[in-house]
């Protein structure tokens, strides 16, 4: 215990690299590194939702475009769809002259687009494997009661198929928080982008991207925290009573 | 003719999956406070009858009337379907189904269960639904169960909860499919309780069942089916006691 103070103490004080400045540039990274997350993750799950639905119809021409949709998104690397989204862009007729450019010029929308297009198409096949292991006896009961498919489906389906999907779904989570380090090679700073700028700054690749991977720890056991709360509210029922 | 009409009729329900014939013109008329118990070995048709009663199946043939009000059906290339769906949710509505597995929503406490169908498909008010909801749980002795989910109890806790779910329907006709066959036999005799009772105020049930003790105490008439057909029914004295095709006498004789 001694020994590891003494030595921090002695990092601290012949310390170059983390500087007011650079943790500056940690900060701001961490700080979009999470706008990034949480909005693609936000507006993934409203998509996710219905189209899991539509996944999960019976009728073929709903189905299938969706199955598409996901086949694509989960059948290429992000990277890949990260560089069709940013640099495709551009070669739409004329997108440059319309207010989109304005969005799309920046690295931030691009991405976010792309990532939220990613973990939509995740979720859907998540939400889609919870909703077809709804127990056939749950239906039956629903249907036998008089519940239409719309209730049903809101009263009974979906509640049952998302407490089911949680802990899948705080895996993928966790996996959109490390997928999005790639956004720093769109030259968005982000936390591997600030890492990346102070590595390339001081030649001191421990020092920067062991510090950047250490936040992002942090940032993994506060998702895996909040998962756990919510597992043991909203999967109470399915625990039996001690004895 | 009849002044009121009665809170269920069948006639000449048949059912087929694929090439098979599992029901083959079934009939029924369940007058109000009847109990008719559904008797047979297994592949008889006696479930997928009953099933057919709030289209759980859908019938090929024949008529259903709930109420007096027959169910529109029509035909389509899958075969034939009701013709409006809220007719159909209408008339579910008013016969409860308990099923052998239970079926309780997992993710609702036994009082959510209970007061589920009641408040999103009857429209009444949740305090309403909640102060007969526990009236019943009380009935089924399982006031104390109210906050508990289906897993955190046994499975006759479940059965006796899930009759109160049905109960709190208020429905015409009550169906059973085998309440108590996937019980314990320690268990079977409080959901059997249950049912006595609801069958001593009055209730209008059908009921398929292994138990023939039920079936002689409790029911006003029994239908003994095979391969899909009717081959013996009245009064349970005389089906039970004095049956007369050799099948039910065997299927009665004691088993070793």
């Amino acid at each position: 215990m001694q020994a590891l103070s003494e030595w921090f103490t002695e990092l601290l004080a012949d310390n170059t690299i983390f500087t007011a400045q650079t943790l500056g540039y940690y900060g701001s990274g961490l700080v979009t590194t999470v706008q990034l997350v949480f909005l693609s993750l936000i507006i993934g799950l409203v998509l996710a939702v219905p189209l899991a639905i539509g996944r999960s119809s019976q009728r073929r021409w709903i189905r299938t475009p969706i199955f598409l949709y996901t086949y694509v998104f989960r059948g290429t690397p992000l990277l890949i769809q990260l560089y069709l989204i940013y640099y495709g862009v551009v070669f739409f007729d004329g997108i440059q002259e319309t207010w989109l450019w304005v969005l799309l010029e920046e690295p931030f929308v691009p991405a976010l687009i792309a990532f939220t297009l990613n973990t939509a198409a995740y979720t859907t096949e998540i939400f889609r494997g919870a909703i077809k292991a709804t127990p056939r006896g749950e239906i039956e009961a629903a249907r036998a009661y008089g519940m239409s498919r719309r209730l049903m489906m809101r009263r009974i389906i979906l509640p049952s198929a998302f407490r089911r999907a949680l802990p899948a779904y705080g895996n993928e989570v966790i996996f959109m928080l490390h997928a999005s380090a790639i956004a720093s090679v769109v030259t968005i700073m982000d936390l591997t982008g600030a890492a990346r700028f102070i590595y390339a700054r001081y030649y001191a690749p421990f020092d920067a991207f062991l510090f950047v991977a250490a936040i992002y720890l942090c940032l993994t056991f506060a998702i895996l925290y909040l998962f756990r709360y919510l597992e043991k509210r909203l999967l109470a029922h399915l625990k039996p009573l001690e004895q | 003719m009849a002044a009121t009409p009665l809170p269920l009729e069948v006639r000449n329900i048949t059912k087929r999956f694929g090439e098979t014939e599992v029901l083959k013109g079934l009939s029924l008329q369940a007058h109000k406070g009847d109990v008719i118990t559904l008797i047979g070995a297994s592949g008889s048709g006696k479930s997928t009858f009953l099933r057919c009663m709030n289209l759980l199946e859908q019938p090929n043939e024949g008529e259903l009337l709930v109420h007096g009000e027959e169910i529109q059906f029509k035909q389509t290339r899958h075969g034939r379907e009701p013709a409006d769906w809220n007719q159909v949710v209408r008339m579910r509505a008013k016969l409860s189904m308990v099923f052998q597995s239970f079926n309780l929503w997992a993710h609702m406490t036994l009082l959510e269960n209970v007061i589920e169908a009641p408040v999103h498909v009857l429209g009444k008010s949740k305090k309403e639904a909640i102060e007969h909801a526990r009236a019943l749980l009380e009935r089924v002795g399982l006031a104390d169960r109210a906050d508990y989910y289906p897993a955190q109890m046994s499975g006759g806790q479940q059965q006796r909860g899930a009759i109160a779910r049905a109960l709190a329907m208020d429905p015409e006709v009550m169906l059973f499919d085998e309440p108590t066959s996937a019980l314990d036999p320690e268990l079977v005799g409080d959901v059997l309780k249950v049912m006595r009772d609801l069958a001593d105020e009055g209730r209008t049930m059908i009921v398929v069942t292994h138990e023939m003790a039920f079936a002689r105490d409790v029911s006003t008439q029994v239908l003994y089916l095979h391969q899909g057909i009717v081959e013996e029914a009245g009064p349970p004295a005389e089906v039970l006691d004095t049956p007369r095709s050799e099948r039910l006498k065997q299927f009665l004789a004691p088993k070793h």
